[in-house]
Order: C-alpha cells, then structure tokens, then sequence
C-alpha cells in the first residue's frame, strides 16, 4: 500500500458569519487548501466533506457548485463531533486503497449559539431538569467526575486546562478568542455544570478547513513532497458496550482502542509523540484523554496539568492552538483544523506557538454516540 | 388546554417506570438471560453480547449509590435550576439518571458513593398538551 501525505492544508479563521452559507464557507477553506500546495481544482479526482447542520443538502456538491463543477465523485459525511475527521479518513482510506492519486477532504459547520444537547421532549412532558440533564455541559461534568471520584481530580485542577488553552491561543491568529484567562477569572465564571463553568465550554463558532491528500508517487511527481506531512496512521472507533453507557456516555473506552490501533499502525509509542490537538470540548473532558492517549499514566493527569506537561514548552503539548475551548468548535470543521494545527508544526510554520522540533503529531476527535477519530502525523524527513 | 382529554391518574414519565394498580411504583430493567446486561426499555435483541430473544423484564431496586452527578445552573428556557444531575447504581444492577434531591446543590454537601434510594413523586408539576400529570422518579440520600 501507499503512504499518504497531507500536500495542502489550511483553515479560515474561526468565528462568527451569520451573513455566509455553508457551502460558501467550505469554498473558501477549499480554495485555501488547494492554493497551499499550488493545486487546482480539476487536479482532485473526488471530493470527502464533512457537515453536520446541513447533513441532508449535500453540501460537497454545493463547494463545487462554487469552486468548480468538474464532475468527480463527492462523499458527504455526518459523523458527530468527528465529522471532519472522519471525511478526511474516507480521504486517506481512498488513498491508500488505491483507487486515487490525490484527493480533497472539506470540513464545515455553521453553529448556533447556546446549550448543544439535552431538551428532546419526545412524548410527554420534557425531561430535561426532570430526569437530570442532558446537556453537554452537564454530561461532560459527569465524565470528569468520574476521574474525579477515581483519582480525586479537583475543580482547579479543571480549570488548569482553561487556563492553558486560552493561553495558547493568544499565540493563534486563527482562533476565535485571543484572551488570556487567568485561573481565578476560570473559577469564578458563570458556573454552567458544576465542575464545568462558561470558560470550560468549548466556543461553537463557525468554521471551515480542507486538505489535499496524495499518494506518494503523485506528490513526488508533483514535486511536493518538501512540505508535504506523511499520514502515518488513521483510526476511527464506535462505543463498545458499557455497563453505564444508557446514561452516561463513554468518551474513555473508544479513545483507548483508537489510541492503541493507531500507536501500533505508526510503530510509535505515545512517548514519541510531540503534539497533540485533543477534543477538549469541555475542559473535564482534556483530563480524561491524557490518560486515555497514553500521555500520562492512569490517575497522573491531574499531576500534569499541575506540572505544565502538557503546556507549551512542556513535555508533550496538548492543543498549543488554543483548542476547542478557546480556537472554537465548528462540529464538522473540527477534525481537519486538528490536522492543519499539527501538520503547520510538523511544517515548522507554526510562528509565535510552534512546538520546537517536533516531527510526530496525534489528533483526536470524539462524536457523542459514539465515534472516535485518530490521525498520526509525521514529518517527512 | 382541554383538561376533558387527561387520563384518570397521574402518568409515568417514562415507560421504565411502572405503576402497578394498588400497588408500589418501580423501575423496570430488561436483563439478558445470556449475559446479565440490564437495559432501561424494552428490546429483543442484547447489544452487548448479541443475543436475540433472551431478555426478560426484572424489577430494579429502589436503592443505591451515587456514581457520579454535575450540578447543573444554566439549562434551557423555563427549565427551574439548580439541580443535580445525577447518574445512580442501583443495588442489584442497573444504572439510572436522574435529578438528586433532599440535599443542597453544593459539591462540598454531596459525595461520591452516597448511598440513596429512589422516590416517585409528581413530575414537577409538568402537564403535557392534554393537561395529563405525570409521576417521576428522583434520587434522595438515605441513611
Ligand atoms: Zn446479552
């Protein structure tokens, strides 16, 4: 089989666009990705986009409505929170399998404002408040506590990763907040669901970012292998059965199983890893996944968040581009804005926040329901 | 509001609560005879070990512990908050979400393990389109 390789990424900058359309922020992610490598439109021979809001009005289609009708294939995917990352595996597996040279993948999400989840009233009366809460805040806080009941993880503790993220992405013109928050503006925020307040929460933004990828004997024949950042390894997992999982999703047990295949795809170990960009979609959830990647020894995520680990400058930096927290989650954009935060560091591009010498990157993504999504990424050397 | 439609009696909230005529409210759990898994709602076919026409109905029990909870202060329009969210194991199998009450919604007042046990009460006074009443169920410490 064929490696692939990222040869063209980009992403806009995240944040609020009432007044756009969907399509027509996914062309614009499109065009910056293909321009990144010097590639044109009628150089890709299919089209992977991930979009959740619009899962029903192939939204592929629309990109190219915009950026060119050239009549190749178009996937259009719905995959939860791992949306983008799952149109950007579909990508990599087309690659790999053969069947193309060199291939686009968009992700782009419109969202609204406000609580995501919870509220379904269904038959009867509503629920929510009633039969406790489904909402993310409030679901993501049940997560956390669990590590918290295990491992005695504090609020503060929490918090920590707050602090962090909207640090790194005051170093990321690109993310939708440029601010520092320090840890007593953390604590003291509205609290939403306690451990969780309004600085904890991921941002729903708007957002779009789009790949090129290329099989190996194309991007050498391109001339593109200079910049080009090597897929080492690709992952998507479902939930396996859990005993509490009617009430209480399991964010842990796809992690775990997705972090092990890939490590082993890549040969590497997750004390290679440089970088990570992990779905912090709350901030209990980033402590969960130190454990569940393997950066940290089960129980000692708390001690490295205390430690700075995983801080800019630290260990292994865990997302240095401020994160879902602070950069925004566009839902469907999400997965690729991942890659294109690793792969810019990979490329040593990564300015004021670049992550010194690092040449292997993980993304992780997780969709309620569940789906977990896991790229290794590599520098070609 | 056409009061004229409401049922007799106050309604479950949900189809795993049942009301037994002249008798006590429970929760009902459908156990897989093949693997023990318990689920909340009737199915036919177990997703953990695949079997198909193994599961039976059993009562749940009306005590438990605390596994986790979030105290939740922001919810959507209307919904009364705080309140604590909490996701209880009962004794004898089977987990269950829902609203912690008869202690503050304070993390230093709430622990991990508490023992508790389950209460039917009306459901907050929700109506639905029909003005039918419904009964819940609701977690409470217990000594
Ligand atoms: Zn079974």
């Amino acid at each position: 089989m064929t490696n692939a390789y990222v040869v063209g990424i980009d992403m806009i900058k995240f944040g609020r666009f009432p007044e756009r359309s969907v399509p027509d922020l996914g062309a614009e992610a499109a065009l910056m990705a293909l321009d990144d490598c010097g590639l044109k439109i009628q150089d890709m021979q299919a089209l992977y986009c991930g979009n959740l809001g619009q899962a029903n009005a192939m939204v592929g289609q629309r990109v190219l409505q915009q950026i060119g009708q050239t009549g190749i294939p178009v996937v259009n995917c719905a995959n939860a929170c791992a949306t983008g990352a799952t149109a950007f595996r579909e990508a990599w597996m087309s690659i790999k399998a053969g069947v193309y040279d060199v291939v686009l993948a968009v992700g782009v999400e419109q969202m609204g404002r406000g609580l995501l989840g919870g509220s379904g009233a269904g038959k009867g009366i509503p629920k929510e408040g009633l039969l406790g809460s489904g909402t993310m805040p409030a679901v993501f806080a049940e997560a956390g506590q669990e590590h918290a009941r295990k491992y005695g993880t504090t609020f503060e503790q929490f918090a920590k990763v707050s602090v962090k993220n909207h640090h790194h992405s005051t170093l990321n013109p690109k993310a939708m907040y440029q601010i520092e928050t320090p840890l007593e503006t953390v604590m003291n925020a509205e609290m939403i669901a306690y451990p969780n307040t309004k600085l904890m929460c991921s941002v729903n933004v708007d957002g779009s970012a789009a790949a090129v990828l290329c099989s190996e004997k194309k991007a050498k024949e391109l001339g593109l292998m200079g910049r080009a950042v090597k897929v080492a390894a690709s992952v998507l997992t479902s939930d396996p059965w859990q005993e509490r999982d009617l009430v209480m999703p399991d964010v842990n047990t796809c992690t775990r199983k997705a972090a092990a295949t890939a490590y082993e795809m890549a040969g590497i170990g997750p004390e290679d890893v440089n970088l990570v960009e992990l779905h912090d979609c709350f901030a209990t959830a980033e402590i969960l996944h130190y454990e569940n990647l393997g950066l940290c020894k089960d129980g000692e995520a708390g001690r490295m968040i205390d430690e700075g680990e995983s801080a800019l400058g630290g260990r292994v930096p865990v997302n240095v581009s401020g994160g879902l927290l602070s950069k925004g989650h566009p839902l469907g954009a999400t997965g690729i804005a991942n890659i294109y935060e690793v792969s810019t560091h990979l490329r040593g591009e990564a300015g004021k926040r670049q992550v010194e010498g690092a040449s292997v990157g993980l993304t992780h993504v997780i969709g309620l329901g569940s789906a977990c999504a896991l790229h290794v990424l590599e520098k070609v050397s | 509001m056409s009061e004229e439609n409401a049922a007799q009696g106050p309604l479950p909230v949900v189809d795993f609560l049942k009301l037994p005529e002249g008798g006590d409210p429970y929760l009902e759990g459908h156990k897989c005879k093949a693997c023990d898994a318990i689920y909340l709602g009737e199915r036919s076919i177990c997703s953990k070990c695949g079997a198909r026409g193994e599961i039976d109905p059993v009562k749940l029990g009306n005590t438990g512990t605390l596994y986790v909870y979030s105290i939740v202060h922001r919810s959507f329009p209307g919904i009364e908050v705080p309140y604590i969210s909490a996701i209880v194991d009962l004794d004898g199998g089977g987990t269950v979400k829902g609203n912690l009450i008869g202690v503050d919604a304070d993390p230093e007042k709430i622990e991990f393990g508490m023992p508790v046990e389950v209460v039917y009460k009306d459901a907050l006074g929700r109506k639905d389109k029909d003005g039918n009443s419904y009964t819940s169920y609701f977690f409470q410490p217990r000594s």
